[in-house]
Formats: structure tokens, sequence, C-alpha cells
């Protein structure tokens, strides 16, 4: 099989890493070579964060470059549409409606731009835009939309629900499954 | 059983593998988590050393003792411990002993980009360098023996790809060598000069029997392709060259990037029509090919900053270039910035308020160099702000002393910040250095440090006194202040900065991201009273915004500091903790 190629985009601090802990162990139980790429350190403060999930035969360089994504998932919206070049042409984008202001807004430096959803429709992009973060709300905890997202991720997969359900049981903390999974599907059926 | 597996968790994981039995680091991405993954095994001594030298002069003493032994460190933190690098390669070991550094080509959390193999070349060290989370496990392995065969320490280095990509990787037993014997061995251990002297013809030979090693070494490994053109390469760089070419083109994939091999690269080039180097930063194995009088493509086309991807290498040598759609819009950037509720951002208020001149050094609180707070004048490496405040203050005198200061985490201190201190109490400059105690070392992701009073593993151990360690040095004017307190960092930096003798201000509060420390109800504001005024923008809180021209909080990121609340002049902000 030819190697497919997740993106997980947010904000320092969103919980991409349990994301991408997820799908790493989900693609590696179906039996693919799998390479999941993160970053850590100074970018984890606040800032512009992707985490990389490639799966396949073999899977030969860690990172996804620009034209190579078969899906981004996003926490939120201007991160959508910061990494939409790395799209496929026919790729997917799932989306947290979430929007946070980055620093040169604030401070009044920039214009957070308006109508990005449409916008990146326009562009040829398939978005899949929901409001994740009020899901998670919903579930009990505003930390689980990277489990909302995951949720609703599953949705493009040919994947049976129970392989979903298992990982969500490997990588999540007993105290908080019951949680998560009330997240996932939430997500799922969002 | 097969593992997916982080770079770094493999390089541990080839540790514990080996053997290893004592290990001291000091946290620095992108090698951090080695250290962290490998206290998780009870078998091996594990320990957060205050910096790099120490750390390595730890493993080696250890290693001396008999024992396999390891350090950890990024490409910047091999310059502090250059010095026992080098005389290390002269005494070689008694028991194995491996280096981990970690370059970060792209500078995703770094000062610099400077490419460790220089320091392998310069040292006359030995340098494995694994492409892959199985290659890290295995290659760390693999150092031990070279390590214990050519009587040298081993350089293992990752880069920020490796180091932070998970992997497939099979895990086996530990298998703990016997004990080395210690015996006493002047001439190879006392590096005075008629010793040294002896040592240097050994560390040539070795070089030799290395570079022998190299042209057979299993880890150099040729995969024959299309021969149209051969591509020598390592690391990550490897990776890039197979997802463009796969076998369309025959590589050379290089496991020991230091000695480098002389046959095995001739051979390579003679079946090739055209020979082309992939690196990333410098053009070391080029140039090495250069030396050999071979032609060959390299720096001509790929640039020496940055890092490399699969559409680079496509686009300089000849493979399918992938492109996306994009926005016309212009999307604003999200630069990394304080927390909210980061207890440095009081204190850069104060600073970028009382128009400071402000050192920095390295952590969290570089961040106070963002706009709006812009609070900071330089930052070179670990240590440098109480070094460099000594040396512009005697420049200028009067001039600067009353505005200036030097600001230095409490793990950055610990590191390198103490000598600099001994140096304003001993030749005394009227300096002000404000030790920023966060009581953790924060950039790195949560290490203790000796201010802490807890070792790697949580446990209780042993902990400095700042007050005390800086009053010991001589210091008169030592004083404590709450940084969320913004009219109390106010006065002490009015007051020391005033003072007629040098001064260190200790600006305590635990980092906001600790699972110990307890959030406010975040705060809220009131629209009929917010005029719009802004004041409580100037502090750069991420979770503030304006919204119809009024304040507003992100109570998904308030964790209620109050500090903003001290900037309102009509008192808008209000707690949203409920009553009873």
């Amino acid at each position: 099989m030819e190697t497919k190629n997740i993106m997980i985009v947010g904000v320092g601090g969103q919980g991409s890493l349990l994301a991408s802990k997820l799908l790493g162990h989900l693609l590696m139980e179906q039996g693919y070579d799998v390479k999941v790429s993160e970053v850590h350190g100074m970018s984890q403060r606040g800032g512009s964060v992707v985490t990389y999930v490639r799966y396949g035969d073999k899977v030969a360089s860690p990172v996804i470059d620009k034209g190579e994504a078969d899906y981004i998932v996003s926490f939120e919206l201007l991160e959508a549409a910061r990494w939409l070049s790395y799209l496929k042409p026919d790729g997917q984008i799932v989306t947290s409606t979430q929007q946070i202001d980055p620093m040169p807004v604030i401070t009044g430096a920039a214009v957070y731009p308006e109508n990005l959803v449409e916008k990146m429709r326009a562009a040829g992009a398939k978005v899949d835009a929901l409001d994740c973060l009020a899901l998670a709300e919903q579930a009990g905890s505003s930390k689980a939309v990277n489990i909302v997202l995951m949720g609703r991720l599953s949705h493009y997969f040919d994947l049976p629900e129970e392989a979903w359900q298992k990982s969500l049981e490997a990588m999540v903390p007993p105290k908080f499954l019951e949680l998560n999974k009330k997240a996932f599907a939430l997500g799922k059926n969002a | 059983m097969k593992q997916l597996m982080l770079g770094n968790a493999a390089v541990a994981r080839g540790l514990y593998e080996a053997g290893c039995c004592v290990i001291s680091s000091y946290p620095g991405t992108p090698s951090t988590e080695i250290t962290e993954e490998a206290a998780k095994y009870d078998e091996i001594y594990c320990e957060w050393a205050p910096n790099e030298k120490v750390a390595m002069e730890v493993a080696f003493g250890a290693c001396l003792a008999g024992k396999r032994s390891f350090c950890a460190m990024k490409h910047v933190g091999l310059n502090v411990a250059a010095d026992p690098l080098f005389t290390m390669s002269y005494t070689g070991v008694n028991a194995g002993m491996v280096i981990g550094v970690a370059d970060d080509a792209g500078m995703h959390s770094s000062q610099n980009e400077q490419d460790s193999r220089h320091h392998a070349i310069a040292s006359k060290v030995p340098m494995l360098e694994p492409a892959d989370s199985a290659e890290a496990l295995e290659f760390a392995k693999l150092a031990y023996e070279l390590s214990e065969e050519y009587d040298t320490p081993v350089l293992l280095k990752m880069c920020t790809r490796i180091a932070h990509s998970q992997s497939l990787v099979e895990l086996s037993d530990r298998v703990v060598p016997e004990t080395k014997a210690y015996e006493k061995n002047i001439a190879k251990y006392v590096m005075m000069p008629g010793n040294a002297k002896r040592r240097h013809p050994f560390v040539e030979e070795r070089t030799r029997k290395l570079t022998e090693w190299a042209e057979t070494a299993p880890i150099n490994r040729v995969e024959m392709g299309g021969t149209k053109l051969g591509i020598i390469t390592s690391s990550t760089s490897y990776q890039y060259v197979k997802e463009v070419f796969g076998d369309s083109v025959s590589v050379l994939k290089l496991g020991m990037v230091n000695p480098l091999p002389v046959k095995l690269i001739k051979e390579f080039a003679a079946k090739v029509d055209k020979l082309a180097v992939v690196e990333e930063l410098d053009p070391i194995i080029e140039d090495h090919c250069r030396k050999l009088g071979l032609e060959v493509m390299g720096k001509d086309v790929l640039p020496l900053e940055d890092e490399f991807s699969q559409n680079l290498i496509a686009a300089k040598l000849g493979g399918t270039v992938h492109t996306g759609a994009a926005l016309e819009d212009a999307i604003p950037p999200r630069p990394p910035v304080m927390c909210a509720g980061c207890p440095h951002r009081g204190l850069f208020y104060t600073l970028s308020k009382n128009k400071c001149t402000v050192l920095g050094d390295i952590g969290c609180y570089t961040l106070g160099a963002v706009a709006p707070l812009a609070a900071m004048d330089m930052t070179l490496c670990m240590g440098a702000s109480v070094s460099a405040i000594h040396g512009f203050n005697k420049a200028r005198g009067a001039e600067t002393e009353g505005k200036t200061v030097a600001v230095i985490g409490d793990s950055t201190f610990m590191h390198s910040g103490m000598t600099g201190l001994a140096n304003i109490a001993y030749n005394q400059s009227n300096s002000t250095v404000i030790i920023l105690d966060n009581s953790i070392t924060g950039m790195t992701g949560h290490q203790q440090n000796p201010t802490t009073g807890y070792n790697i593993k949580g446990d209780p151990a042993g902990k400095i006194d700042l007050e005390q360690l800086c009053k010991a040095m001589g210091f008169n004017r030592v004083r404590v202040v709450d940084p969320y307190d913004l009219k109390a960092c106010d006065q002490a930096v009015k007051e020391e900065l005033a003072a007629d003798e040098p001064s260190v201000i200790i600006s305590r509060r635990p980092c906001a991201l600790l699972k110990y420390v307890k959030h406010e109800a975040p705060l809220a504001v009131d629209t009929a009273k917010c005029v719009g005024c802004k004041n409580c923008m100037k502090i750069g809180c991420p979770a503030i915004s304006m919204k119809e021209g009024k304040a507003h909080v992100d109570n998904t990121l308030c964790v209620g500091c109050g500090v903003c609340e001290q900037l309102c002049g009509v008192k808008a902000f209000h707690s949203t903790k409920k009553e009873g």
C-alpha cells in the first residue's frame, strides 16, 4: 500500500500528542509500518505545532511535505488554513471551529482572516468543520477536544469501531476513559 | 515484539539492553527524553547534573570505575562539555562510554544550528548516526562494543527528526557485561604533558583502525539501484532520499559519520555515473569526497541552512515536487509565547515599564523578548546574562549600572550562572542580577534541578538555597519578590538598580504548568466597566484579546493569576469563582 499521510495541527498545549499516540497505536495494530513525528520544546509554548503520522507497507521520511497530506486534523481554524498547502488536491480537512488569536493578532499587528472554512472550500479542499470544544465540554472536559477530533476522523477510515476503542483503552488513563469514550462518540456522531 | 517508539526512547532502550549502569545528563531539546526514558528502568542509575560538563565527567568517572556509562546533551551542550571530551579521547575508557548528542537543524528549540560532527572530527572520537528508532536502539548497543574494543568514548548523534519521531523497534533482553576491574594506570589516565604526548599517537592509530572498520562495517551500507545517480547520505536525509527516489538511484547509507571510509566511497563512486552527497548543515561528507579527488554534487545545490525535506531533495536533485493549494489571505504567524499565568510575565512587564536594558539567558523566559513586552536586549548562551552584565557595566560604569539587569532562570543559574555571579562578587561591578526561580527547568518540559529539592525520579534530594548561596558569595543585597505582585516587583527593581552595590533579586513563583500548582478561577471582564484602554494588553497574555472594543478573557486559558487585573484602572476584571 502506498504511504498515507495524516497531519495533526494546532496550538501548543492543545493535546495533539495524545491524538498522535492514539493514531500510532491504531495503525500499528493494523499491521502497518508507522512513523509519527512530533515537536517538543519551545513551540509547545503556545506556538503553531504540527505532528505527522504516516503509515503504509514501508514508510521512509518521518515528515509530510507540501501537497502530500491525505488528512489534516486541526484543533484550531487558523492552523488548518496555515497548513492548507500540505493537503493533497483531493485531501480532507477535519477541523474544530475554535479560534485562538495568535500574539500578532492580540497586539493588533495582524488580522485574523474571516470565513476561513468557506475560503478553504473555495480553494478546493474538502472541509469537515465542527465545534469540537462544545462537544468536548459536553463530554465533560474542554481538554477532550483531541478525542472528539479522533471520533470525527474515524468516519473517514474503513476500520472497525472496536479497533478505535481498543486503542483508546490502551492510550488513555483508566480514570478518563469513560469521558474520552463519550467525547469520541460525540465527535463521530456529530 | 514490535513497538512504536520515539527515537530518544529507543536510545534509552539500547542503553538498557547494553547493560549501561550510570547516566548523567543535562536536559536540552531534542535530547531530553533519552534520560527521562532511561530513568524508568530501575536497573540504571540516572541523574540530572547541573550542566553538560559535569554530566560528561560523571559518566567518565563511572566508566573509569568499570561500569558502562552514558551522558546526553543537545548540540550546544557539547560545547560546554567539549573540555572533557577532547582529553577523554586521549585517555580512552575502561568500561564503555557513550555520549548522546542531539542536533537541531531548523532550530525548533535552539539558539544556533551548529553541526556536532565538527566536534567528533576535532576531538577524534568516533560518531554513529542512526536514521530511525530501530537504528537508534541498535547503534546505542553497537557504540558500547566499539567503545570497549577501540578504547574510546563514542558519540551517538541524533537530530530533531530522529529523536522526536516514533517508528517500529524490536526489543531484546538486557545483558550486563561483567564489571571491568579498576586498575591504577597513571600513564593512561593522568593527562599531564609527558603522558598525553604518549597517548596522542594512540589516538591517531585508533582513527586509522576505525577507518578500516568503517570500510566493511555493516552500518555503512550500499543499496544498489539505478546507476545514473549515486547518493551518499546518512540520518534523516537518507529517509528523504529513499522517499523521493526509492530504488531508482543507488545509495551509500553511512551509519558512522566519523571517521569516514575511503575505499568504500571510492568504489561506490566508481559504480555510478554521477555522485551526490545529501547531508543537512555542513558539507562534511562532501568535503571528504573532494579530498579523495571525487567529483561530487552537494552544497552547490543543497542549502547549508535549515532542515531538509522530501520536496527539497526532489526539487534540487530531480524528483517529483508536490504542491498544494493556498489562500490569498495573509495567515498571521503564531510564535510561541509565555503561557497564561506564567510567573515571568509580571517581572518582564516591570522591566519593560522601567525601560531597563535586559541581558537575557536561555529558557522559557527568552520569550520576554517577544512583543509587546520586548523586554530583552541580548541572549547568547547558558549563563551569559550574568557574565555579560558585568562586562557591560565595567565598560560604561554609572551610565548603565542604574538601568541594566541580567535575567536568568533557576536551572540556567545552576548550569553556568554561578561562576558569572562569582565574578561580579569578586571583581565588584554594581550589577543587578534577577534569578527567575520558577522551581523547575521549564522549557525542556519540567526537569528537576539542584534548587528544586527533588531528583530525576521525583524523590526528595539535596536542595541548594539560592539566597544563602548568593549571600555566601558576598552579596549584601539579596531579596525575594513574587512576580504576580506588580507593585512589589516595581519597588524591588527600582531599589536594587538605585543601590550602590551589586544585588540579586529572586523572582520566585512555580511554573503555572506544574501539576501541583493550584489555579485560581478564570477572570472575566465586565464589559459595562471596560473602557477599551488596552492597558491589560501590555502584558502580552495569550488569554486576553479585544472583542468589539472591549477586553475579553479566554476562560479555557486563564488561570486567574490576576496580573492583568492590577493594570486595570476601572476595575473591569472580576473572578468567575462561585461563592460558597
